[in-house]
């Protein structure tokens, strides 16, 4: 008998491939004779383009083509902006290659098309840009204030869009609070940095007009949209492949690139395929990036420290392009009131632009800025309050029972209100609290203190909205000869396991052992319905769409088999790759053979399907051999459409010990407890906790892109753009807890970006309890840097 | 990131790498390649040509002399640091390396690159310094030996003539009972130094200090050896106090530059604190308490 294969530590199906080298990535993709691309990109923030003139690069030997605005025809367009929105009322994207005027430091100029990439690069270093520079303004409060110089002319005050949000009435809460807590907080600006950079091939075939596309990309079934609308192609005519993708984390849903048009064009107009893989320094400039919000939070409370009103202002900086709209910040405006009940909300938003690299998702979108702000004002009015950080939560959770919780009035990114479906939030803080064992730190902190170590416990609540629509899709297929089963979504996996996830739904429905489903994803020649891989969505919508193919796939099963076993469909089970009559023991049919009888032929091309021919005993009916109605083969396809967000949630907590010297932090515990539903793969899920608490740990403590006063980006590389490596990583330990989420088939809730989301909150929590008994300042801003904590202890009270 | 076009030699011995450099003005050396490559592909540096010496096996070596741990500027870092000899002559080498880069990296990384390039922030450096070993360049007049004092000129820069190569950096021995340590703080593990302060003390009969070195990187534009500190140290009993004074007098050498109030003051707490850190491992080490 297979045994559930849902819900177990399944290993990875994709493992044993990547960790041979054998991935193919882009850069894999044998292309022969491909030519390579280099862009020459902006120096400068902000510039108007006096001239260009490309003709020594273009003289250079091995130099097939120089591309500058000029040269690009009808594809000389805005890009589009992919999520539109009324409150947009200043929208601006840029051109494939920039046309006048240059709006950050990285821009695309101009595109260089050679034998290789070295003679590409000696080119690009041949085109001669003349710039005029225009002044610049980082600070995107002092952006927004009347006289600062403007990104876009046309755009006064650089603000692209503003919106409110409001859910019960703020103003009478606050009128009537005992208690206002007031903070402002900033979160910094950093990089998604995944292990591979952006990257496009392209490869028009000149017999049969098609044009393939190798992107890594976390949407092919969306960039295959833009390139048929720009090109003017039949999407049959267009193939998009998202191959073995080395991370995305937000940033390869934008589409389409510069590249992704570029690459495409070169490949149609010199008639060879055509290949660009970014380098790490240009990913630093031309990826888009996240992160930098600044909040004005009011929390109004009641003496007991219940929350009655949440008053939120805060300004999003959005890069010099708004191309994928207010997403970023239209989250964190939905998720500010986090887990607490806080009935009256009150949330305004201003996304203002800077000139610096477009601003797109990156892991949390919005939902780490908004628990920070949120987290910090509540550690804060706990403090105010003389209540218990643990406590005070505990006092604002939803309970159990009023769960959906909607927050009316609020609309989340998907468009659709927010109505929370299910949660125990007060179990999930109670496990966490004893895994820190509060009092035993509190009096090892006390000891410390004597021999003047520094020790400090922090806590973090956080809720995410995940799996948001509109819809995915999936196939399931049994192949005839060899009785495996294929199963195709329209997503894409940048190595968060679908291989095996997907293939343990599949498993249970088809009696087989996961191992042998076969996943085939990211290839619009494959499937080509769905959206894309992003905010947490996969296993919910994807997940739930594959689930629901299973079941139908498994019923037609069940079908030819009773036909061809002489039973009722109840009477028969699937388990081994076989399905066979319950009790039976030899009665029964192999995969293959149920998926060759399904399948009228003419031709014995093997011995299954001589069985299977239309002069086949077992074939003989009246009707036609295939009746109508019914289809050949075990294929199924189905879809699934979330009602609204589900939301996943967790808590997080450390012990950290600062070094006085040093400044530094070391993390001694660090505790995740999550709750995402029912779980597919244990396994897995720690994996993606895992990694979103060490990229979580480098927005909190390392990663920080550093723009200067003049705009310009002064870290790009990782020697001074500090991504932790596994010695700063903290060890966690990762408890489960799981409440099934009632609004979908499997009850299972988004994880990929929840490790993320607190770190930060946990650790500016954990350096407050450190430094508190010193009277240092709280944390108010992150990444936090040891000379930050020098600073606060340097302006404590109390002298140490 | 990929380098431009260069021409690549690979010299079979000494003789041949020396006349490579003489005869190629804009030539770079290529030992470890764990800056240099990175300088290439960032296009920082574009050398005609490219002198390679890997085959230079003469310049792999260590050799411990009563007064000297000799080491050859293609020894690898990490045989370096595994050498047992050189840790029984002088165990502040190999504590030293152990702050330099990644294990991957010093396999490849070489003593004479880590050297001949100079880092300000660079532990190498720092160390030769403070314990005021010797360099030994070698061009078409043969050796030349170089104070390492003389040799860290500036970011960058050493005291090497164009068509010198590096190949030899001979470290101090210690002498029996003497405390050493290195101390460093890096943002990340491997990272280059923030700042490292490196110490030796011994003490003498009577239980004062009688000799100390003391130096640091990544304060300025070269390593600095802290002689005053080493001066208020010799013929002091080692005490709290007096480790406190020291600090205070390193933070002064810490060159200006233009980095914001907070950083700076950050960098002076820190200088202070390693300091007060390495003399104290130091003098454990000499069985001596503070
Ligand atoms: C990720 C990373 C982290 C690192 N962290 C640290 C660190 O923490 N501390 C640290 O000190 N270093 C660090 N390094 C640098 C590393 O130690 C290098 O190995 C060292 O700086 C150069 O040694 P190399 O043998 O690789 O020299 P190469 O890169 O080959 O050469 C370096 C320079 O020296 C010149 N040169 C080399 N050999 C000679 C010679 N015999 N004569 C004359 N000139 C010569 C070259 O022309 C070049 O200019 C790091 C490197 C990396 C990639």
């Amino acid at each position: 008998m297979s045994t559930r294969q849902f819900g177990e530590r399944v290993q990875r199906n994709e493992d044993d491939r990547l960790i041979r080298g054998q991935g193919r990535f882009v850069d894999d993709i044998p292309l022969e004779g491909a030519l390579h691309g280099a862009f020459v990109r902006s120096p400068h923030p902000h510039a108007r383009i006096v001239s260009i003139d490309t003709s020594a690069a273009a003289a250079y030997p091995g130099v097939h083509k120089v591309y500058t605005h000029e040269d690009l025809g009808p594809l000389d367009v805005l890009m589009p902006l992919l999520i539109p929105h009324p409150c947009i009322t200043h929208g601006r994207t840029q051109y494939p290659l920039a046309h006048g005027e240059v709006f950050y430091g990285g821009q695309a100029v101009a595109f260089v098309v050679a034998d290789d990439r070295y003679t590409a690069e000696d080119a690009a270093a041949l085109v001669d840009v003349r710039y005029e520079p225009l002044p610049v303004e980082i600070d995107i409060e002092r952006a927004t204030e009347g006289g600062a110089p403007l990104v876009h002319s046309d755009v006064p005050n650089n603000v692209a869009a503003q919106f409110v949000q409001r859910s019960g009435d703020a103003e009478a809460a606050f009128a009537k609070a005992d208690h206002i807590t007031s903070i402002r907080v900033q979160v910094d600006r950093s990089t998604a940095a995944p292990m591979e950079c952006l990257a496009t091939a392209a490869r028009w075939d000149e017999v049969s007009g098609e044009l393939t596309v190798w992107a890594a990309t976390q949407t092919p079934i969306g960039l295959r949209g833009a390139l048929s609308s720009l090109f003017e192609l039949d999407e049959n005519y267009v193939r998009v492949i998202a191959p073995d993708v080395g991370g995305g984390f937000g940033p390869k849903i934008l589409f389409p690139y510069s590249n992704e048009i570029m690459v495409p064009l070169a490949a149609r107009e010199l008639h060879r395929p055509v290949k660009w893989i970014e380098d790490r320094g240009e990913n630093f400039v031309n990826m888009s990036q996240e992160r930098t919000q600044i909040h004005y939070i009011d929390l109004a409370a009641t003496s007991d420290g219940r929350v009655i009103g949440l008053r939120d202002r805060f300004i999003h900086d959005t890069g010099a392009f708004i191309p994928y709209g207010i997403a970023v910040a239209q989250v964190a405006s939905t998720s500010i009131a986090s887990s607490y009940r806080i009935p009256n909300i009150e949330v305004e938003f201003s996304c203002v632009y800077t000139p610096t690299v477009p601003v797109t998702p990156y892991r949390g979108c919005g939902r780490p800025h908004a628990n920070f702000a949120i987290e910090r004002a509540m550690d804060q009015l706990a403090q105010e309050l003389g209540i218990d950080r643990f406590e005070i939560r505990r006092r604002n959770f939803i309970p159990p029972e009023e769960f959906p919780y909607a927050r009316e009035g609020l609309i989340f990114a998907d468009g659709l209100p927010v109505k929370m479906d299910s949660g125990e939030y007060d179990r999930c803080l109670t496990a966490l609290e004893e895994a820190l064992d509060v009092p035993a730190f509190r009096a090892e902190q006390e000891a410390a203190r004597a021999q003047g170590r520094i020790l400090g416990l922090g806590m973090a609540f956080y809720v995410e909205g995940t799996g948001l629509g509109p819809y995915e899709g999936g196939q399931v297929r049994v192949h005839p000869i060899t009785g495996k089963i294929f199963v195709n979504t329209g997503l894409t996996t940048q190595g968060q396991g679908h291989k095996t996830t997907w293939a343990q739904i599949v498993a249970d429905q088809m009696g087989v052992d996961s191992s042998e489903v076969i996943v085939v994803e990211g290839d619009t020649g494959v499937f080509d319905w769905g959206c894309a891989t992003f905010a947490s969505r996969s296993a919910v919508v994807a997940g739930n769409a594959i689930h629901k193919t299973a079941i139908k796939a498994r019923q037609m099963v069940l079908q030819v088999a009773a036909n061809m076993l002489e039973a009722g469909p109840d009477d028969l089970d699937l388990a081994d790759g076989r399905v066979f009559v319950r009790g039976s023991g030899d009665r029964g049919a192999t995969l293959a053979e149920v998926a060759t009888m399904s399948n009228p032929l003419r031709y014995a091309f093997n011995k299954a399907a001589a069985s299977a021919t239309q002069f086949a005993a077992a074939a003989s009916s009246d009707g036609p051999p295939l009746p109508d109605g019914k289809r050949p083969g075990i294929e199924a396809q189905e879809y699934f459409s979330p009602p609204h967000a589900t939301w996943a949630y967790g808590a997080h907590g450390a012990i950290i010990e600062i070094d006085p010297v040093t400044c530094n932090i070391d993390v001694r515990k660090y505790i995740c407890v999550h709750d995402c539903g029912k779980m597919i793969n244990p396994l897995i899920i720690e994996g993606q906790v895992a990694g979103g608490v060490a990229q979580g740990f480098g927005g909190a403590f390392y990663e920080h892109l550093d723009y200067g006063t003049d705009g310009v980006l002064k870290n790009a590389s990782f020697m001074e753009f500090l991504m932790p490596y596994a010695t700063e990583v903290p060890d966690m330990t990762i408890i489960h807890q799981e409440t099934p989420s009632p609004i979908n088939p499997l009850g299972v809730k988004g994880i990929g970006e929840a490790g993320t989301i607190p770190v930060p909150s946990t650790i500016a929590s954990a350096v407050d309890d450190a430094l508190a008994s010193m009277g240092a300042p709280p944390v108010r801003s992150v990444p936090l840097s040891p000379a930050a904590i020098f600073a606060a202890m340097q302006a404590s009270t109390v002298p140490a | 990131m990929k380098p431009s076009a260069f021409r690549y030699v690979v010299p079979a011995d000494l003789q041949s790498a020396v006349h490579a450099r003489a005869a190629n003005y804009d030539s770079a050396v290529l030992s470890g390649g764990q800056s240099l490559i990175p300088t290439m592909n960032f296009r920082l540096s574009h050398p005609d040509v490219v002198i390679d010496l890997r085959l230079l096996d003469e310049l792999d070596y260590v050799r411990t002399d009563p007064s000297y741990v000799r080491v050859g500027a293609m020894t690898r870092q990490r045989t370096l640091e595994f050498d047992d000899s050189a840790y029984r002559a002088n165990p502040l080498i190999r504590q030293t390396l152990q702050n330099v880069a990644h294990p991957v990296i010093r396999n490849r990384g070489t003593v004479g690159g880590s050297l001949a390039h100079a880092d300000p922030a660079a532990e190498l450096p720092c160390l030769i310094t403070t314990l005021r070993g010797e360099l030994v360049a070698h061009g078409l007049d043969g050796p030349r030996k170089i104070p390492a004092a003389d040799f860290f000129q500036f970011i960058f820069t050493t005291a090497l003539e164009p068509d010198e190569l590096l190949v030899e950096a001979a470290f101090p021995v210690l002498d029996p009972g003497e405390g050493w340590a290195f101390c460093e703080f890096a943002r990340r593990h491997g990272d280059f130094a923030l700042s490292a302060v490196a110490c030796t003390v011994k003490i003498g009969p009577g239980g004062a200090i009688q000799r100390a070195r003391l130096g640091a990187c990544g304060i300025a534009s070269t390593p600095v050896v802290l002689a005053e500190c080493e001066a208020l140290l010799v013929g002091n009993k080692p005490s709290e106090e007096l480790f406190a004074e020291v600090a205070r007098q390193a933070v002064s050498s810490i060159e200006a530059t233009d980095e914001p109030e907070a950083q700076r003051r950050y960098r002076r707490h820190l200088l202070d604190g390693l300091v007060r850190r390495a003399l104290e491992q130091a003098i454990q080490r000499t069985g001596a308490r503070v």
